[in-house]
């Protein structure tokens, strides 16, 4: 069957499943999950010798799921740790709900032939190990979800995590723990606090044990089970590099020009506006240009929100914006400014961007910076899939900002290489078209027809102003047509939208 | 009304995502090198890039000059037959020290033009003065062809032919900008500065920029799109110009209302190149999107 944007569904899964049918039609009903009730008595004591023994521990048991977050990003080492020992253990069948999956993670492909993980749901997935998935190493699909569609998930049982392994840059005997204190930090652990609230047993794994008690702590002792001290978490270079440095491709920088333009001549631009932007060349540079812009016209921003980079961490620390919400940090200056300052507020993934809850922050926000690896004429973007159709990305928070902010840009050059960015249709649905509002290439801009009050406003500006055909044509014109991508028939991923309705399918490559 | 030619960018000739994109930056001109970014090797690829960029890329309103291999080295005239065949705007010549470099190039050109069928004088031409020799001859070179649309101080070579080297406060370099900016305004065409190459010192690129325009300079070549903002915004007028060059051209309209042949504006009179200078001012004005000529200007 065909969802509402057209995206070919196979039936045995629309059967399964929701289906997509526009970012805010899904209906709600029951109530949310709950964690098992587990005591802990006075005099008992949470800390283990070893990975191993919170294995056995924890009691899991062949088909349970198990959970871990992605703070520690390309540094980490309890995934794949973790999974050595639950293997060597002769646990199966088990369901892997990682937060995200990046190109460290490539030993897990000998879990999944070895019939140690059968199932999967990630934001994203990346390296050999996406590579070995988009030619159909798993027999069950992964299921790639949002941040906010995770939290989403976890909340209404959608996943129900048996195990749940969170590292922590710090924590005390009593597993008040965080990403601020010991000898890696990370920042905030957003994504973590929500496992740690909703998992059946919740396991701290730290490097560094501190004394009781570690405060401010992101997970909280009354959702701890154990803590484990290991000799590393992750390499700290690959946890939180230097601050990202300011990009000089001048190609980046015309993106950027033309993105703050948008924004400045947009009404959102005014006092007390809130922001994100993501940390691409172009996102960066447009939090610059802001920063100049709010400083001539004197205007100053309510909140800044998503992961957190310096040039945010600055604007803060110069009284531009007020506040900081924080549910990751990319860099150390972002990393070390959450326990500093009282206004950079570390918030968790369902406060992030849940749609189901009573208001996440994406709801409040103004103006969202997003990127893209295609978009298409329907203004439907692509975050995951690249130009072979080979998953190489993750649809992290892109889907929830696009939904919440009143004005979501999408910020992409026309071409890469040889290969169009506008295309007719993209390989991979993660935000629909009807939450993009404007798209923005080297050469000019697009508009979203649904927003004909943008069109008129901008028709007026030095900004060119293309249809999405026109700058689709362009992008033809340069690079030609690309051969279509051959895919099997076999579905290697599903891609559930915010709500838990799937919006596209992954299929496997040639 | 005449060409704005601020900003003249050199695109390295083999490099097809350079030449592909190199217009978005909003460049009044783009020069594609064929001469010293390309390595021997690469001296046949490079023009073969160039002509097929030419042929298919729509750069719109910018100016496409190609710089060319000199005559004395063995690319020079097939660079030449390509470009004109490729229908490039205007044609740069490397190094010319006489009046017959010039000359010699322009032969060729002609020949092309008239075996392809193409209108005799549609190719420009414009010549790099890049040594002692070339300046002291450069009256001589700008007023040689009527093809060609200006000249150009290369420093590089001309300072080390000076014995000096290039200084921050570019004084090695006044007399041949003087020499250059003077042939140019005497035989009626433009004027073109040489690179600045430390694309990080904005500093020091906006002092040369403020004193090349000083001296009377159109422009500037430059060497990265980061250049263009600086050239661009130093050579755009500032509201009093522009309120002064709208006046004039008020007086000049009551004049002819009128029909009084004597226009004065404040008790002076307007002469013709008060008049220029306005029309000049507006041009850039429109250029740098602060003044319609439809909609007037909005302080």
């Amino acid at each position: 069957m065909k969802n509402n944007l057209g995206r070919d569904i196979p039936e045995q899964i629309a059967g399964n499943y929701k289906i997509y049918q526009g970012p805010f039609e899904q209906a709600i009903e029951g109530r949310k999950s709950s964690p098992k009730i587990i005591r802990v008595k006075p005099g008992e004591s949470k800390l283990l010798a070893s990975l191993e023994d919170a294995v056995i521990k924890s009691g899991l048991k062949d088909g349970m799921t198990i959970s871990f977050h992605h703070h520690f990003r390309s540094g980490d080492y309890i995934i794949n740790n973790i999974m050595d020992i639950i293997a060597k253990l002769g646990i199966k069948n088990l369901t892997l709900a990682s937060s995200s999956l990046t190109s460290i993670h490539a030993p897990l492909i000998k879990h999944i032939k070895n019939g140690v993980i059968k199932k999967i749901t990630s934001s994203g997935l990346r390296g050999e190990l996406a590579e070995e998935i988009s030619k159909g190493l798993m027999e069950e699909p992964v299921i790639i979800r949002s941040h906010g569609g995770r939290a989403r998930a976890i909340e209404s049982g959608d996943i129900k995590i048996d195990v749940a392994f969170l590292g922590a840059s710090s924590s005390d005997e009593y597993g008040n723990a965080n990403g601020s204190n010991g000898n890696a930090i990370c920042g905030p652990l957003g994504y973590a606090k929500i496992d740690a609230e909703y998992a059946d047993k919740v396991i701290i794994i730290t490097d560094s044990i501190v004394d009781y008690p570690n405060m401010p702590a992101s997970i909280l002792q009354i959702n701890v089970d154990y803590v484990v001290k290991v000799n590393e978490i992750g390499d700290s270079k690959g946890i939180a590099s230097g601050a990202t440095r300011f990009t000089k491709n001048p190609k980046e920088l015309l993106i950027a020009d033309y993105a703050s333009k948008v924004i400045v001549g947009s009404e959102y631009f005014k006092d007390g506006f809130s922001f994100q932007t993501g940390t691409g060349g172009s996102s960066l540079a447009v939090t610059r240009f802001l920063r100049n812009e709010m400083i001539k016209q004197d205007i100053k921003g309510s909140f800044a929100l998503g992961g957190i980079t310096k040039p945010m961490v600055e604007m803060l620390e110069e009284g531009l914006i007020n506040n900081i919400f924080d549910v990751q940090s990319f860099d150390l200056v972002a990393a070390n400014s959450v326990s500093k300052n009282e206004r950079h507020h570390e918030i968790s993934s369902s406060f992030y961007a849940n749609p189901h809850n009573k208001g996440s922050a994406v709801n409040k926000l103004d103006i969202v910076i997003l990127s893209a690896l295609e978009v298409d004429t329907n203004f439907n973007v692509n975050v995951i899939t690249g130009s072979d159709g080979v998953i190489r990305g993750a649809s992290g928070g892109h889907c929830d900002a696009a939904a919440g902010s009143k004005l979501t840009l999408i910020v992409a050059p026309l071409v890469r290489g040889r290969i169009p960015t506008i295309v007719n249709k993209v390989n991979t649905v993660i935000t629909p078209g009807e939450t993009i509002d404007v798209v923005i290439t080297e050469i000019g801009i697009a508009i979203n027809p649904k927003r004909q009050d943008l069109i008129e406003q901008y028709k007026k500006s030095d900004i060119p102003v293309y249809t999405i055909e026109e700058l689709k044509d362009k992008a033809i014109e340069i690079v030609g047509n690309p051969e279509k991508i051959q895919y099997e028939d076999k579905v290697v991923a599903l891609v559930e939208y915010r709500d838990g309705s799937i919006i596209d399918v992954i299929r496997k490559v040639k | 009304m005449d060409r704005l030619r601020r900003t003249m960018m050199f695109v390295p000739g083999n490099n097809p995502g350079m030449l592909r994109d190199a217009y978005i930056y909003g460049a009044d001109c783009l020069m594609f090198d064929l001469e010293d970014s390309v390595a021997l090797a690469e001296k046949d690829a490079a023009r073969f890039l160039v002509y097929n960029a030419v042929k298919t890329v729509d750069y719109g309103n910018t100016e496409i000059v190609v710089r060319i291999n000199g005559l004395d080295t063995p690319y020079g005239k097939n660079d030449i037959e390509a470009m004109v065949r490729s229908e490039v705007d205007v044609i740069r010549l490397p190094k010319t020290e006489t009046k017959e470099d010039v000359l010699e190039v322009e032969a060729i050109i002609e020949e092309v033009e008239k075996k392809i069928g193409k209108e005799l004088g549609t190719t420009k031409m414009m010549a790099a003065i890049e040594g002692p020799l070339g300046v002291f001859n450069a009256y001589d070179i700008a007023t040689s062809s009527s093809r060609l649309i200006g000249i150009a101080l290369g420093a590089e070579d001309f300072v080390t032919n000076m014995k000096t080297k290039r200084y921050l406060d570019g004084m090695e370099l006044f007399t041949a900008r003087s020499q250059i900016v003077l042939a140019a305004r005497a035989a009626g065409i433009y004027a073109l500065d040489t690179v600045f190459s430390d694309v990080d010192n904005e500093e020091g690129f906006r002092k040369e920029i403020e004193f090349i325009k000083q001296l009377g300079f159109d422009g500037k070549s430059i060497i990265n799109p980061r250049q263009i903002g600086p050239v661009n915004e130093i050579y755009t007028p500032n509201d009093k110009e522009i309120k002064k060059a709208l006046d004039v051209k008020r007086a000049i309209k009551e004049a002819a209302d009128k029909g009084s042949g004597v226009i004065s504006l404040n008790g002076k009179m307007i002469d013709k190149p008060i008049v220029d200078r306005a029309d000049r001012v507006l041009h850039l004005a429109m250029a740098a999107g602060i003044y319609k000529e439809e909609s007037g200007y909005e302080e």
